[in-house]
Order: C-alpha cells, then structure tokens, then sequence
C-alpha cells in the first residue's frame, strides 16, 4: 500500500471526506437559495416599474390619443437606461420607440413574456434579453413597455463565480485538511502499532505513547497501557509462582528419589524394602498435600474461586472447625475453648474459608503447645467470632511462645517456617493460604501479639443481608 | 476392552464380588486399577474411551461405574449425563485430575455419585466403590442399626451397647451413624471428613484419628469384643468379629 493510498483509508480522511460533501452541499443549497431569492426580487421589481409606467403612458393616450402617446414614448425611449418602449401599428409596424427588433410573434401574445431583442441604435448582432408588457390599445395600435435583463445577468454571474470559488476553496481546504489530520493521526497510530509489535514480541515494559492532549486517542493509549501494567504484573506473578511451585517441589522429589536410590543399595532384607517403600508413600503423600496447597493458593490468588460465592454464617463455621479440632488439642496436652457470637454473614467461599481457619487452628495447636512452659498452668487456644462494625473477626489466639514482631511479615510467605529444627509435620503453606484466602475475600490476615502468644485474626468484610444464601 | 477376570473361582462363590467397569484413558494406571480390584475379588472391564465406555455401560449390568474426568472421544461427565438420561442410575465414581471444590461440585451434579481427585489410594478407591455398590442394594435407611450388640436408633438418636446407654455428642452420633450404616465396610478418613463434617479439604494433621479414639473409649471400653476397628493403611470399620 502507498503512503498516499494509507493515508486515503484513514478513518480521518475519511470522514474529512464526508465532511467536505456535507458542507459541499450546503454551501450549494445556500447559494441556491440566495439566488432564487434575488432573482424573484428583480423580476417583482420589474413588473412593478413596467406596470407603472404601461399605466402612465396608458393615460397619456387617453388625454392625447396616438400622437401623443407617440411623442411621450419617443421623449422616453431616448432617456438613458434600460427601459424599452414601442409602439406600433395595427400590422405591427414601429411608429416610436427605442427596440429595433423582435422575434415574430411577441407583439401578438398580450401580457408578460421575456424575449431576446436588439435596439433601434445597435448593429445587426448585438442581441440583449429583456422582460416585456405588451398592452393592446383600443384602436388596435400595441404598446411595449420592458426592461433589460442585463441587471438580473450580472447577478446571475456574481453568484454563479461566488459558487465556484467558495467551491474550490471549500474543495482545497477539506483536501488539505483530510490529509493533514489523517496524516496526524497515522503518525500516532503508527507510533502505536510500533509498541505493540514490540510488546508483542515479548518487551512487556512497552507502553503507548500519550500525547498528552487528552483525546480519544489518548484515553484508549491510557486504558491499553493500564491494561499493560495488569498483565506485567499478572506474568511477573506467574513467573515467581512457577519459580517458587519448581524449587519447593523439587526439592522434596530429590528427598525421594534419594530415598528410592538408598533402599535399592543398602536394603537387605524384605522388611528393609517394605519400610523404604512405606517412607516412599509417605513422602509422596506430603508432595501432594503440598501441591494441593499451591493450586489452592493460586486459586484463590487469582480470584477463580469468586465464582461460586454464597453467603455463609462465619460463626457457624468457626464453631464447627473448632470442635473438630478439639479432640486434637486436648490430647497435645491444651485447651480449646469457643467464645463465637452467632451469626456473622460472610459472602464467600465456605470451603475455603473453613480451610483457612483450619489451618490457624492447626498451627496453634502444633507450634503453641509446650504445655510445661505454660506459667498458669493449662496452654491454651481460643477461637473466637464476632462482629465489629461492618467487619467479621476470625480469631485464633494462643498462649504459646508466639511469633517475635520482626519475623510476623515473613511468617504469611511461602514455605516459611520460623522454626530451624522442622520438626512438626506440615508443608509451611497454612499461613500463606490462609492470608490468601483473607485477600481472595477482600480481607486481611493479621498477626499480633497476645501476650504472650499469637493471635492470629482472619479480618473478613461482613456480608449485606441481601446477598445469596447457601443452600442446604 | 480388557476384560480381567476375577481370581479362580472367586467371584462366583463371593457374596461381595462386584462387576466393576473402570472408563480410564491411562492404559497403567486403569490396569494397575483392575489388577487390585481382582485381587480383592471382584470382576473389572476396561474401556479406553467415553464412546466405548458408554456403550459397556449400555449393554451390561454393572455395580460400580468408575469413570475418569477426561477421556477421548467423549468425556467422562457427558458419559454419566447419558447414562443417566436413558435411566441407568449404576452408581458412579469420577476420577479427576483437577480436583478443586467447584469440580467437585460439577462432578456430582452432572449425576456423579462420587468423587476422588487424582492422585488417589487404591484403599481410598476400594473402599468408595465397596460403599457405592451396597449404596444401591440396601438403601441403609433402616431407623436401627445394629452390630452385634450395639444398637443405633436413628429416631431416638439413642445408642445401647448390651442394653446399656451410651451417651454420644450430637457429632460422635453421626460418625458412629455413618460407620454403622456402612458396618463390615472400610471407611477412609477422608470419606468421614466429606460425610460426617462436609469439608472437602485436606485437614493435615490426622484429627479424624482423635475423633475415632474417643468414639472407641466411649462404645469399646470395657467390653470383651470391639467392634471398631483400625485398617492399617486405609481407614476404620466397624463390625462384629474379625473376617
């Protein structure tokens, strides 16, 4: 395609284009309109000067008869001006007056016609246009009274060279201006298909040019590039999520295949092998535990799980996570105890809500729990549920050694555990999972002090009362 | 189709045995699933894909149906969606790989009457598939249940053990409910998770275990013959002598 031919196809010359025709036209029409106007103007001026005069002369033959109107039409006709007169005989001969000739047959038609005509003082071609009475007198003698057209001509003519220059002029403008603005605008548009290419290419730090005059053009560059920045950071999240799922992942399969590889050297006996392979389950089912931690986290990280949001009574869950663990706690040597307000409508997902909680209740009971520590007498946990405005509070607070200020931040992230010996069971997800749930609902996970010990709060917004209930 | 029969002369002597018919893509895995099927008894045919899978399923009678996710040709939900159409209402277990809350959801409302994410234990499997299958025989809606001499009465929400009350938290009654409604059935942690507490969600401490313990101490303790018992490396059953 060639530049011109680009610059043809533009949106923007386009509608110059169209533009030019609807301004076209209405110069037109307004020409048009002036001009007919003007004309009817004239013509009703004309008449009306023609007619006054048939009149004045009308009454001269009364007072005078032929002669007189004969010697007024003469003493007229040689007034300078464009008025015509004649007067003729019954067989049309000219007896007075200032027209030299006529087409045949005009003195015949009574009335207004317009004709061609030459003057009596001009040569044989000069031909002029004129408006024309032709009044019959009583003795069968005509009179002619008319006026040259010259006058309407020339506006004719003015208004004719008006419409063809305003036209070239409105023609060369609109050209101009079409090229010019598409030009602009395909400069910009250029400018852009270049940075999406290179995006496109796999530069995601492109942004589109702005211009910075606020048009439409620049709103779409400032929405595409917020767009832009989104999915940057969406990418860049993936990247690090697939990084961290490929370190923490593989270093468990390495734990296992060296397992695998130890049995087959060392192992003697069929017990050997059964224990190696019993060790081999084992880890593997703690792989997969911990993969369905990161796909439940990514889940919730990337809002997927929105979609299927009811609304739940937080409390109830809260009691009923509680009293499933409870046995669990006793037997680790604490006590459980419930203080839940009820009814505390969260809009969420309940799965991973009771998941969350879980997880809080989980890591109370396995990092809190040194009962011989306990100064008091009896470790214990206290989940609690209760409403604070237009907030919900999950609340697990133990009384164990807590997690020291400094390390709260790093505690919610992947894989962390505080502890050097990971001795306890578990993958290092709960609270990570847990403060993704906080945010997949648009709340917090916050870590304080209990002093001493850990309060760890699920802060989730309260649900209306109109939201959609659970069924069942 | 590979059609594995049971071990000789088992099948036609077992009460227990069951027609099974696993629709599974992954030839290992699905023969690694009719291999341990067979060794506890029961008969299995192997379909590849959905079409050859629904056309079994059409033409004989099953007890279990155990029907992978996604499979060529047809997928596993579109099988179960027609089978349940032309009213076959064989019981039927999903496999799945994506194994999240609302797959779950999906699974058992395309007519799915379980569902186990992949990977999975075969004891897991085995003992969903043996719960499915009495699930259609005796539909377990008796108002007492009874094993050896314990008593259930599901009206009364009372529980005797040689005429004797026992008192049960309203959660410890259900769990006994559900064990006793599946006596002489394996039944695995997980599978008392989703029924008892109805969480689909993986607990990582085994808490069920405390849970069980003390329903033990509560109807064992004392008597001379327990009737729960532990299965090592699968779950809990609850019946009158061993087998």
């Amino acid at each position: 395609m060639t530049a011109v031919g680009k610059l043809i196809r533009t949106t923007a010359f386009k509608l110059s284009l169209a533009y030019l025709v609807v301004f076209a036209l209405f110069a037109a029409f307004l020409l048009g309109y002036f001009a007919w106007n003007t004309r009817r103007l004239v013509t009703e001026q004309i008449t009306q000067i023609v007619d006054a005069e048939i009149s004045g002369l009308a009454d001269q033959y009364r007072i005078g008869g032929i002669r007189r109107l004969a010697l007024v039409v003469e003493s007229r006709a040689r007034r300078p001006g464009s008025s015509l007169y004649l007067v003729t005989t019954p067989t049309g001969e000219g007896i007075a007056g200032n027209v030299g000739s006529l087409p045949t047959g005009i003195l015949d038609t009574p009335g207004w016609s317009e004709t061609v005509y030459r003057r009596l003082d001009e040569g044989e071609d000069a031909t002029h246009r004129a408006f024309v009475r032709v009044f019959q007198l009583p003795t069968g003698f005509r009179l002619l009274v008319g006026r040259d057209l010259e006058e309407r001509q020339r506006l004719d003519d003015v208004v004719f060279s008006a419409a063809r220059w305003s036209g070239a002029v409105v023609l060369v403008l609109g050209l101009l201006g079409g090229f010019f603005m598409a030009r602009r605008m395909l400069r910009r548009v250029d400018a852009m298909t270049g940075t999406t290419r290179r995006i496109m290419a796999g530069d995601l730090s492109g942004r589109l040019p702005i211009a910075g005059t606020g048009d439409e053009l620049d709103r779409l560059a400032e929405n595409l590039n917020a767009m832009l920045e989104r999915i940057e950071a969406l990418m860049h999240g993936l990247k690090e999520v697939s990084d961290n799922i490929a370190h923490d992942l593989k270093t468990p399969l390495t734990r296992l295949r060296n397992r695998c590889e130890a049995a087959l050297r060392n192992a003697r006996s069929d017990e050997d092998y059964r224990s190696a392979l019993e060790s081999t389950i084992e880890e593997s089912d703690h792989l997969i535990s911990t993969f369905n931690a990161l796909l439940m986290i990514a889940r919730a990280e990337s809002g997927q799980a929105r979609d299927d949001m009811i609304s739940f009574d937080a409390a109830e869950i809260a009691g009923d996570v509680a009293e499933l663990y409870e046995p669990l706690a006793e037997e680790s040597g604490l006590l459980l105890r419930q203080e839940v307000e009820p009814g505390l409508p969260v809009l969420g997902n309940r799965e991973l809500v009771s998941q969350a909680i879980a997880n809080l209740i989980d890591n109370a009971i396995k990092y809190a729990a040194p009962p011989a520590a306990v100064a008091d007498g009896q470790a214990s946990i206290i989940v609690s549920a209760h409403g604070e405005g237009d907030r919900v509070l999950l609340v697990v607070a133990d009384n164990g050694p807590g997690i020291p200020e400094a390390d709260r931040a790093r505690a919610v992230e992947r894989f962390v555990r505080l502890e050097q010996s990971r001795s306890a069971p578990g993958s290092g997800l709960g609270l990570s999972l847990a403060a993704a749930v906080a945010r997949l609902h648009g709340g917090t996970l916050r870590l304080e002090d209990n002093g001493p010990g850990l309060r760890a709060m699920l802060d989730l917004p309260r649900a209306a009362a109109d939201a959609p209930v659970a069924d069942g | 189709m590979l059609a594995l029969d049971a071990g000789p002369g088992r099948s036609e002597h077992d009460p227990n045995a069951m027609r099974i018919l696993i629709i599974e893509d992954d030839r290992d895995a699905a023969e690694y699933l009719v291999k341990g099927l067979r060794e506890v008894g029961h008969v299995a045919d192997l379909a590849v894909d959905g079409e050859e899978g629904l056309q079994l399923a059409l033409d004989n009678q099953y007890d279990v149906l155990v029907i992978d996710r996604m499979l060529p040709k047809l997928d596993g939900l579109s099988v179960i969606g027609t089978l349940r159409q032309k009213n076959i209402q064989t019981p039927a277990l999903i496999l799945s790989a994506l194994g999240q809350v609302d797959d779950r959801v999906k699974g058992l409302r395309a007519g799915g009457d379980d569902y186990l994410p992949k990977p999975y234990a075969f004891s897991e499997l085995l003992a969903r598939i043996e719960v499915l299958s009495r699930r259609r025989g005796a539909p377990g809606e008796e108002t007492v249940y009874r094993v050896g001499d314990l008593e259930l009465d599901r009206l009364s929400h009372s529980v005797t053990r040689n005429n004797t009350e026992i008192v049960l938290q309203p959660r410890e009654f259900r769990l006994l409910e559900y064990l006793m409604k599946h006596a002489g059935q394996v039944v695995t942690r997980t599978m008392l998770l989703e029924n008892v507490w109805d969480y689909h969600f993986d607990p990582q401490t085994n808490v069920i275990d405390v849970h069980i313990s003390r329903l033990r101490s509560k109807i064992d303790k004392g008597f001379a013959r327990p009737l729960l018992h532990t299965v090592r490396g699968a779950g809990y059953v609850i019946r009158d002598g061993g087998r």
